[in-house]
């Protein structure tokens, strides 16, 4: 059995090393202030904000840092007087 | 004029007291005029382990605030004669530590010593950044673990530009020391291995110290280890790294491994 789980056990190494690289590729991206996906997280909410109430409660915001792709997904719940409050909102201005 | 050294990590317990400790001594065996000071200010250790505790008297800050002079602070090591010791203060706040107050006490030590060896606290705070900021070599080190290599990531950055030399547009002589190195792991794919972390840091290596009861050891006698055993194998690291900060073009080996089969195929350049 515990001969077994030795040759079983995958080495955990390779997966350390994988992990180092690609979160460290965009570290030092961002050090020198050109991370592209907090960039473009921070502007979408002001963009959103803009146009409704944003409930913090309300927005999901998940980044994932890959090795070729970064991928952003931003879900924003709109209730449904959020919309005709903007809408009001512009006919009054 | 002396050269600065500057041993650091970011994150903490990977080895710099250690190191600096052991690098230091292991010049002054070779009859060079060795400081080390300590820039831990609030939470020194180098006092105890060079086993010097007993004897700190004035500190680094005191020299700062001038309420001793740069000698009186100085502690002579009393089994290398040409090893001194600037212990940090215990009781002070770290920011004491002044930069104009540093500058001018490193400049005072760069006369009088061949290696100013300066160890680094861990983070990336005052301390940290002013302990770095006067070096002519930086040896950043590294345990072959996660959290350190991104640290020492971090730290390699700050050596790249908040640095005199990095601010003159001179270029920072960077080394890696690997510690707490365990090839047996390695080798089974458990614990990064010298490669990964030389690829990813993209420094040259120093040296490898091996994971080493050891180094335990001889923190408990209050010892350098490169004192306490010169013949064991972190010590024997300690030496060939010391070698080749002196410019030796020695090649860097895995300590323990089997040279029989092994060896060979992991023989390493150096720096």
């Amino acid at each position: 059995m515990n001969l077994f789980r030795f040759f079983s056990k995958t080495q955990s190494a390779p997966a350390a090393r994988e992990r180092l690289q690609v979160l460290l590729a965009h570290e030092r991206a961002s050090a020198g202030g050109s991370d592209l996906v907090a960039k473009l997280k921070d502007e979408i909410l002001r963009v959103i904000s803009r146009h409704m109430q944003i409930d913090q409660d309300k927005v999901s915001v998940k980044m994932e840092r890959g090795e070729q792709v970064s991928t952003l997904a931003v879900d924003v719940e709109i209730p449904f007087n959020a919309a005709k409050a903007a809408a009001g909102r512009k006919k009054a201005a | 004029m002396g050269k600065v050294i500057v041993v650091t990590s970011g994150k903490g317990g990977v080895g710099k007291t250690t190191s600096s400790a052991a690098l230091g001594a292991a010049l002054a065996q070779n009859g060079e005029k060795v400081v080390v000071v300590d820039f831990d200010v609030g939470l020194r250790n180098l006092d105890l382990v060079m086993g010097a505790e007993r004897r700190v008297v004035y500190d680094l800050v005191n020299v700062i605030q001038g309420e001793a002079k740069l000698p009186q602070a100085l502690i002579r090591d009393k089994r290398v004669e040409t090893l001194y010791l600037l212990p940090a203060s215990q009781t002070r706040d770290k920011d004491n530590l002044t930069p104009e107050g540093v500058e001018k006490v490193i400049a005072a030590l760069k006369k009088a010593f061949d290696w100013v060896i300066c160890d680094s606290p861990a983070g990336i705070e005052r301390g940290a950044t002013l302990a770095m900021r006067h070096a002519d070599i930086a040896i950043v080190v590294t345990n072959p673990e996660v959290s350190s290599v991104r640290d020492s990531d971090r730290i390699i950055g700050l050596l790249d530009s908040k640095t005199l030399k990095a601010e003159n547009g001179e270029r920072m002589e960077k080394h890696l020391l690997l510690t707490r190195y365990d090839p047996a792991r390695a080798e089974r794919g458990d614990m990064l291995k010298v490669d990964d972390v030389l690829e990813i840091l993209s420094i040259p290596l120093l040296g490898i110290i091996p994971e080493s009861m050891d180094v335990l050891r001889a923190s408990n006698l209050g010892s350098p280890v490169t004192l306490a055993d010169e013949g064991s194998a972190p010590s024997r690291a300690y030496f060939d790294a010391v070698r080749r900060l002196k410019g030796e073009a020695l090649p860097v080996t895995v300590p323990g491994e089997r040279r029989s089969f092994f060896g060979k195929l992991f023989g390493r350049k150096a720096a």
